[in-house]
């Protein structure tokens, strides 16, 4: 990733020289129709993918927190609020969300992010909401209730303690998701303009030069995402397990 | 001498546990040998949850994939394997589990105690065995849940009674019920071994296991400890001879309630007795090793001759 | 009667939340800063004051937003939902034609990764922890990271570029009218759609099937089956199928919003004609009556599926099977 931002504009300038060659030792994923190089070329677009899908995935995981934690503290009415949105949610596909999204946001970056962000808070805030809710009613809260401590205190030390760890894999989890949303949207050419570097836009361009032949343009990119994923998705599952003593049973 | 109809020789069962990336053996049957004889009720006591239910799993071969087992069984003489024992199960050997959870929810009972058969003469043999057994007719149309606690009991017999077996295993048959219901059961019992058949219960209710069994195999830690007649319980503790078996004796509400302190330990261990840490008679050799003694049908395996 | 208050109650819920979704869908249409006049008239034509006044009126851009709503959901019920800006035709007319292309796409779609999925799921959870299972599961889990239009861009180069077997792209052959193409025809240039989006599915059914077998195979009624000398053919058919097949229906069923996500990206990448496309190309060019109205359609859609759904899991407790 820090190697993606490090990489400079210039690498990737046209090079008319070496225009459309196959996969080689210099060039590990092959040049494109300008002559750029794909492997670099990829690399810069997973970065922006990556740094999408982070702010994206970070803006979704605090709504749930917030849409959690409100279901779960506050009075029946909001839970039932709450219930509602999500099935609200649930019930337009994630893509077509984030195309109505960045057509009435406005294209680029900006709808992409708001789209994701707004479609994923759902899993992680029904996690939250029933751990804040489990903790809510357990003995030694009640307890400390009567002690006379104060809801903060309550929330830093006994629901932060349980909550956080779920909250750290919701968001891992969340990752790739969004990466895999992000690249598809801007696949189909919402989102991100043509000349930055992103994966959607990498494989979408390729399509017109399958006929000819180029796979190289659309296998490695399309692969790179895949290991990306695979990778975050392994991450989330070594987290779980790490985290697992801290978790409540069920 | 009659020749038993099982009988289960020097039996181990340890289960590999992973736990923490350590793998360790947790042993739960330690070298057990018992004979059941046609006729004959043979009730194994022992308390809750202390393995009992892994010796009819063993028996019946249908024990996890992480089990390993030593020992041998034979049924009337024969060593069993894997083909004999798959013959066996449900035609010679039958078993009657513990609750309803072990009925597939989604069927009608009468199916499942016909075993799927949907022939004219198992449908007949299924109807007469649910008379038998006071179910009315509707019985066979309801589903698993829907059974009393009494009823649920009957149809797990009559599972056992429609292969017309020669040994039945009965895995804790009398948990939850009502007395009345308890004593038909045990009747139940009583009929078989009245039919010639080999009768093993297993249980943790040893009031019940003395009124209405014939030999009683005390079970603790993965051993045997006494092997008795059930006629010496009734009368009176100096007739038995593990310590375990006199404390079981004790605790009975009719003799007193007297509980034993401490907890059964958790793996059988192989160094001198199992029971040396809660034994009131414990001598010095009891942690090293353990006398077997052996007379006609009853055994003990203690240091210490009680009855001389 | 407990069961048909549920249903009743979710039905009612059901409307509430397809009413729910035109506000949110409306609303946000129409707090856009996308200037709807521009979209109609497109680029290059200028508009005079007059002209941009009738055109407001006509779309009733002058009424405050709640009437506006009202309006637009009135027609909406009588079946009119406008006219799309691209098309111009109605909405409603647009969506019909390419419905059933979507519909043919997906239904093709949902049956077979539906059979295929549960097939291998049930493969994976009878031989657990195989060198078969282990590999199918991994094949699984790679497709689960790996996003619908690659698969389809990788389908396009084996099949349709390097073993020419496939045409690229389109619903029917370049040039001729749609009257004339013949079913054939239809089916072959959906082919390769359909094969994409099952892969992309499959893994999805068969991973639940998997735990769902295993949980079956290890519980206390297959061990008694095994107890009383059922042979493991008898097994499989009589408990595990019951037990597991219900669930992974329901799974399906409850899978209708990522169908028609990946729907969307696999018709894009062979330029398929049906909804998918088509709502790309509305968004693409700001086409929002045509967007809008694909939007609900689709929200009643994967309501309906999750009903059903839900419907299924509750069916499966036979304590609810017995009310009825």
């Amino acid at each position: 990733m820090v190697f993606g931002t490090l990489i400079s504009d210039e690498m990737m300038a046209a090079n008319f020289k070496g225009k459309n060659q196959f996969p080689s030792l210099s060039h590990p994923f092959g040049t494109d129709w300008l002559g750029r190089d794909m492997f670099f070329r990829t690399v810069k677009g997973l970065r922006n993918s990556i740094v999408i899908g982070t702010i994206a995935s970070l803006v979704s995981s605090v709504i749930a927190i917030i849409v959690g934690g409100l279901a779960g503290t506050m009075p029946k009415w909001v839970d039932d609020f709450v219930r509602i949105a999500i099935d609200l949610v649930m019930g337009i596909p994630h893509l077509i969300f984030i195309i109505l999204i960045s057509v009435f946001v406005g294209k680029g970056a900006k709808g992409i992010v708001i789209g994701v962000a707004l479609t994923h808070w759902v899993s992680l805030a029904r996690v939250i909401r029933n751990e804040v809710l489990q903790v809510r009613n357990e003995q030694y809260v009640l307890i400390s209730r009567r002690f006379g401590k104060n809801n903060w205190y309550i929330f830093k030390n006994h629901m932060v303690p349980i909550v956080l760890p779920q909250y750290i894999i919701g968001l891992v989890l969340m990752f790739p998701h969004a990466i895999l949303h992000e690249a598809s949207v801007t696949f189909l050419g919402f989102g991100l303009s043509p000349e930055t570097a992103a994966i959607g836009i990498i494989l979408s361009e390729s399509m017109k030069y399958l006929i000819s032949g180029m796979w190289h343009l659309a296998v490695f990119p399309g692969l790179s995402l895949v290991i990306l994923v695979l990778l975050i998705n392994k991450l989330g599952e070594n987290l779980t397990l790490i985290l697992n003593p801290y978790l409540t049973r069920e | 001498m009659k020749k038993p109809l099982l009988e289960v020789k020097n039996l181990s069962v340890s289960f590999k546990m992973n736990a923490d990336k350590k793998t360790n053996n947790n042993l739960v049957i330690n070298d057990l040998s018992i004979k059941a004889y046609p006729g004959e009720i043979l009730t194994i006591v022992g308390s809750s949850g202390s393995g009992k239910s892994i010796l009819a799993q063993a028996i019946l071969g249908l024990l996890p994939n992480n089990a390993i087992v030593e020992g041998q069984i034979f049924y009337d003489g024969m060593l069993i394997d894997e083909n004999l024992l798959s013959n066996l199960r449900g035609n010679e050997i039958a078993f009657i589990p513990q609750s309803i959870s072990y009925l597939d929810p989604l069927v009608k009972v009468g199916k499942q105690v016909r075993n799927y058969s949907d022939k004219i003469e198992t449908i007949k043999k299924q109807r007469e065995i649910f008379k038998d057994y006071d179910l009315c007719e509707n019985a066979e149309k309801l589903y698993p849940f829907q059974l009393s606690g009494g009823m649920a009991r009957r149809v797990l017999i009559s599972t056992a009674v429609m292969e017309n077996p020669k040994i039945i295993i009965a895995d804790e048959p009398t948990p939850g019920l009502d007395m009345e219901s308890a004593k038909k059961t045990m009747d139940y019992f009583k009929n078989f071994a009245a039919e010639a058949k080999a009768v093993i219960l297993i249980t943790h209710d040893i009031e019940l296991a003395i009124n209405y069994s014939d030999k009683l195999a005390i079970f603790y830690a993965g051993h045997i400890v006494e092997l008795t007649n059930a006629n010496y319980f009734k009368k009176g503790a100096k007739y038995l001879r593990h310590p375990y078996t006199k404390a079981l004796y004790e605790s009975l509400p009719s003799n007193g309630f007297k509980p034993i302190e401490g907890l059964q330990p958790e793996t059988s261990s192989n160094k001198g007795c199992a029971f040396k840490d809660r034994c009131k008679y414990k001598q010095e050799i009891c942690d090293e090793r353990v006398n077997v003694y052996e007379y006609d049908d009853e055994m003990v395996k203690c240091n210490y001759d009680f009855r001389g | 009667m407990k069961i048909f208050n549920y249903i009743l109650t979710n039905f009612v819920k059901m409307i509430v939340l397809v009413i729910l979704v035109c506000i949110v869908t409306f609303t946000l249409a129409v707090n856009s800063p996308i200037d709807p006049i521009r979209q109609y008239v497109k680029a290059g034509v200028t508009v005079t004051v007059e002209q941009r006044e009738a055109i407001a009126e006509y779309w009733g851009l002058n009424d405050s937003k709640i009437e506006r709503f009202q309006k637009w959901f009135d027609s909406l019920l009588h079946g009119n939902f406008g006219e799309s800006t691209i098309f111009r035709r109605g909405v409603i007319d647009v969506i019909k034609d390419r419905a059933v292309s979507s519909l043919f796409l997906m239904i093709n779609t949902f049956v077979l990764s539906g059979i295929l999925g549960y097939i291998l799921g049930l493969i994976m959870g009878r031989y657990r922890d195989s060198i078969l299972d282990k590999t199918i599961k991994t094949i699984c889990i790679i497709f689960t990271a790996t996003p619908t239009f690659w698969v389809g861009i990788l389908m396009l180069i084996i099949f349709s570029v390097e073993l020419g077997l496939f045409p690229i792209g389109f619903s029917v052959p370049i040039g001729i009218t749609n009257e004339d193409v013949s079913f054939y025809e239809k089916v072959y240039h959906a082919i390769l759609p359909i094969i994409t989006l099952t892969l992309i599915f499959i893994p999805n059914i068969a991973l639940h099937t998997r735990s769902k077998t295993i949980e079956v195979l290890q519980s206390d009624y297959v061990l008694f089956a095994i107890a009383r000398g059922e042979n493991e053919r008898s097994i499989v058919k009589n408990h595990v199928i019951k037990n597991t097949a219900i669930p992974a229906i329901t799974i399906l069923f409850g899978s209708f919003s990522e169908i028609f996500g990946g729907s969307v990206l696999a018709e894009n990448v062979f330029s398929y004609p049906g909804l998918g496309s088509t709502i790309v190309q509305a968004g693409l060019g700001g086409d929002i009556p045509l967007l809008l109205g694909i939007t609900i359609i689709t929200a009643i859609f994967v309501f309906v599926g999750n009903f059903v759904s839900d419907l299924l899991s509750l069916f499966i407790n036979p304590m609810v099977r017995e009310e009825i």
